[in-house]
């Protein structure tokens, strides 16, 4: 069985709509997330979660209204499957909280409220307390791990290929990135550790894929000399097109696994895997490669030195487009 | 089989077997992070503030007595925040005694600067401030670590965290976390010391005597009222303790002369000494026993003490048997709070495996079936080297002690996602060579070559992204980064040394015009 054999499309013609189209998106994305905001889990805001297992079905409402008297804004939703009975309790940072006593107060006062309302027979299956130190030191991190992590991975594919394919590389995953981060808003996901690692393992995976293509378009440099740095681009986005796609089925098929039966723990990470690995093979066929002949096409004598043969063989095509036109 | 392939087999077994070993049985040699196996996480800061305070006050304490017993009279000693003291009313004749008495006692650790009428204000040394800093929180560290292992935790974890003054704490399978969070961070400052005047109710009635002024060398402390009455109550104690927590030998709980719990300590020899000095120069008085600087009993002294004693007041069994462990373990040099707490009971802990497990042998069983469609025979290679990977994955993983977390089984099923990433990427380039007229051979042996580069490329990127995940994270999220990261080195060694031997055992097998079933 072969899908993709031998295929010709021509993704280059239409890289000027695609980008456009990215822009959009992109633009979408961060209007998005601005306007809906990006609500932060306790990770990063601080607060408290707790999670109650009742032994029998208990009516959400109930809880809520048992925790009344508590002040702050309380939320209350149910968590995992309903045959589980399990309830999360999210108390908002206390003010006073960088003071050790009151950081655990909510959680305390959570499971005593419930108690006394007597509305069924639970236990305490997690708490989660994050001070207001701790979460902003992961809010810097996780920025300083995500922009250290892309630039890291630019440094690299401009050393082993050229400056303006790192740059499409980049521009690809920040592509990716925002346009996952714009989902999960719009799906109200909050931004929690395990979704921050999603996201760095898309940046890995988005740049994955756009390394394959860019790998063989290092190849078409030797063996289709004299061919138009953008047929060349297109010959290797279309003989990469079968793996491209297998590759995200699959991974897009495990996930998926994680997603459904993974468990509530890491249902949010799965979710934003998934929006990842459709972006980023989005990304990889369409902008990656539309930015580097963009910008290849622009770069005058002073790219960052590429591999010696690579430069070569794209220089000389490169001049005999010049002479063509 | 040629040799050299026989050689390919055996150091591919040799790996797996190694493999094996390592994470065999995986009950035992597989650790679990906490979210897997339940337990409390705890970050705590230490108030290193409070150890300069200490540092400021008894260097400010000694620096009087010694003038004193040198006859150079001066007007206060006062403490002035954490880092400093001043020093009032120096007599001008005896500047110089002051400087040189001063030199010699506090000089090392601050500065002094001078101001008129005799007045001096001492600042601790911006490096002294450091080393009190790091060595406040050094011994925190070491006294949590000793109340935590007397706590009887299996597999603690307590180390720096973060930047300078925090701590973590991890106690797997620990369910009482309220209590354990109050051990840990009960301060157990011990000290005893002898009453100038009191109890008194009020803090004005307690000082009526003396005008309303505390006097430099006493300090009031509040203390629970002996016998029926409720409230507060108040005593004028001297400001140096006779004795400390560090004359401590031992703590154990025991019983009061009404049967009620008390905590029962010894002395070590240096403190018996200091002990038999101070109760027979103060028989008659009283003796208050303070603890976290509030006084627990204050009895009389009726005669010479040496290396015994027995602190009394309203505890329950269980407040006695803790206050012993806290005791024992030493006092903690500054107070603690408390910044992070998660805690994960057992049976979700329990249900996270399930899951994980569940969604990691469905997605292996989707990717199989899938890989089988499209590539056939050539699919159970796939097959085959993803397994491999994940088993070399776990042999390593157990083999260095990395821990395993949820978002760690997440990491095993990206690492399937690799792996089969990498297959298809070579199964992908054979067909293409296949379908410019290559033989079996040929094709399987020039797609290797070529596609050895890409895979490295792509695993070099991906890894750096993973190194800079372990970086940004804690616990979990480092758990994800590990996985990802071994699961990275490990890929490249199946998908391009196991799947290359395993096309060349295939075919080795057959005439040289075979064709590959892909």
């Amino acid at each position: 069985m072969q899908m993709f054999a031998n295929t010709n499309y021509d993704f280059t013609k239409w890289r000027w709509h695609a980008l456009i189209f990215s822009a959009i998106l992109v633009v979408l994305g961060i209007v998005q997330v601005a306007r809906l905001g990006l609500p932060l889990g306790i990770d990063f805001s601080g607060g408290t979660i707790v999670v109650l297992k009742f032994q029998q079905p208990v009516a959400e409402d109930a809880v809520r209204r048992a925790l009344e008297p508590l002040p702050g804004e309380k939320v209350v939703q149910q968590y995992g499957s309903a045959d589980d009975h399990e309830l999360l309790v999210r108390l908002p940072q206390a003010q006073e909280s960088e003071q050790g006593t009151s950081l655990e107060q909510g959680a305390k006062q959570v499971v005593e409220a419930v108690r006394a309302a007597n509305i069924g027979q639970f236990e305490v299956i997690s708490t989660e307390i994050v001070g207001p130190v701790v979460g902003k030191d992961l809010q810097r991190k996780g920025i300083y791990a995500t922009l250290a992590s892309i630039f890291g991975i630019a440094l690299y594919i401009a050393f082993r290929f050229r400056l303006s394919f790192a740059i499409g590389a980049i521009a690809a995953t920040l592509h990716d990135v925002i346009v996952t981060l714009a989902v999960l808003a719009f799906f109200g996901y909050e931004l929690s550790l395990n979704i921050v690692a999603a996201i760095l393992t898309i940046t890995g995976y988005s740049v994955n894929d756009t390394i394959v293509v860019f790998d063989r378009v290092r190849e078409n440099f030797r063996t289709m000399r004299g061919a138009s740095l953008e047929s060349q681009v297109n010959t290797a986005v279309n003989q990469t097109l079968g793996r491209t796609v297998i590759t995200a089925g699959t991974t897009f098929l495990s996930v998926l696994a994680l997603y459904l039966f993974g468990g509530e723990v890491l249902e949010g990470f799965a979710f934003t895997m998934l929006v990842g690995i459709v972006s980023g093979t989005y990304s990889t066929v369409f902008v990656a490669s539309a930015i580097a002949i963009a910008l290849s096409k622009n770069e005058g004598s002073t790219p960052a030195a590429p591999t010696s043969a690579a430069r070569l063989a794209a220089d000389r095509a490169r001049r005999r487009e010049r002479r063509n036109v | 089989m040629t040799s050299n392939l026989r050689w390919k087999v055996i150091a591919i077994l040799v790996v797996v077997a190694l493999a094996v070993v390592a994470f065999y049985p995986p009950k035992d040699k597989v650790k679990l992070g906490l979210d897997l196996k339940g337990g409390v996480h705890l970050v705590l800061r230490v108030q290193t503030d409070d150890a300069l305070k200490l540092e400021t006050e008894t260097s400010a304490e000694r620096l009087r007595d010694e003038l004193s017993r040198q006859g150079v009279a001066i007007g206060s000693v006062t403490p002035d925040g954490a880092r400093t003291f001043r020093v009032e009313g120096v007599p001008g004749d005896r500047d110089a005694d002051f400087r040189r008495i001063a030199e010699e006692w506090v000089g090392p650790v601050f500065d002094r600067t001078s101001s008129a009428n005799g007045s001096y204000s001492f600042t601790l040394k911006n490096a002294q401030l450091t080393r009190l800093r790091q060595e406040a929180v050094a011994q925190a560290l070491q006294t949590i670590e000793r109340r935590v292992n007397e706590l009887g935790v299996a597999e603690p974890i307590v180390a720096p965290h973060g930047d300078g003054d925090q701590i973590l704490v991890q106690m797997p399978g620990v369910t009482d976390v309220a209590r354990a969070k109050e051990i840990i961070r009960s301060t157990a400052l011990l000290e005893l010391k002898i009453v100038e005047d009191g109890p008194a109710a009020t803090r004005e009635a307690l000082l009526a005597a003396r005008g309303g002024q505390v006097p430099p060398e006493l300090e009031v402390i509040p203390g629970a009222a002996e016998s029926g009455n409720t409230g507060p109550v108040f005593y004028l104690v001297k400001r140096v303790a006779g004795i400390t927590g560090r004359d401590l030998r031992n703590a154990r709980p025991s019983l009061d002369e009404n049967n009620q719990p008390a905590v029962g300590f010894s002395l070590n020899q240096q403190g018996a000494d200091k002990f038999g000095t101070l109760t027979s120069q103060n028989i008659g008085r009283q003796l208050a026993i303070i603890l976290d600087g509030r006084i627990q009993s204050a009895p009389t002294i009726e005669g010479r003490i040496y290396d015994e004693g027995r602190i009394s007041g309203s505890f329950t069994q269980q407040e006695v048997q803790d206050l012993s462990l806290t005791l024992r373990s030493g006092a903690l040099p500054a107070s603690l709070t408390y910044l992070e707490e998660r805690t994960v009971g057992p049976s979700l802990g329990a249900d996270s495996i399930r899951a994980g497990v569940m969604a990691s042998a469905i997605g292996l069983g989707l990717v199989a079936l899938f890989m089988f469609a499209y590539y056939r025979l050539t699919g159970l290679n796939a097959l085959v080297s993803v397994s491999l990977n994940l088993l070399i994955l776990l042999g390593f993983m157990s083999y260095v002690g990395a821990v395993m977390t949820l978002p760690g089984i997440a990491g095993f099923i990206l690492t399937i996602g690799m792996g089969v990433d990498s297959n298809v990427l070579i199964f992908e380039r054979i067909k293409e060579e296949l379908g410019a007229g290559k033989s079996a051979r040929a094709a399987v042996s020039a797609s290797f070559d070529r596609v050895f580069l890409t895979i490295l490329d792509t695993h070099v990127a991906s890894l750096i992204s993973a190194a800079f995940l372990f970086q940004f994270g804690t616990g979990p999220i480092r758990g994800f980064a590990t996985t990802l990261f071994f699961g990275l080195l490990s890929n490249v060694f199946t998908a391009v040394f196991v799947s290359r031997t395993l096309f060349e055992l295939i075919l080795s097998r057959r005439p040289q015009a075979a064709k590959l079933s892909i």
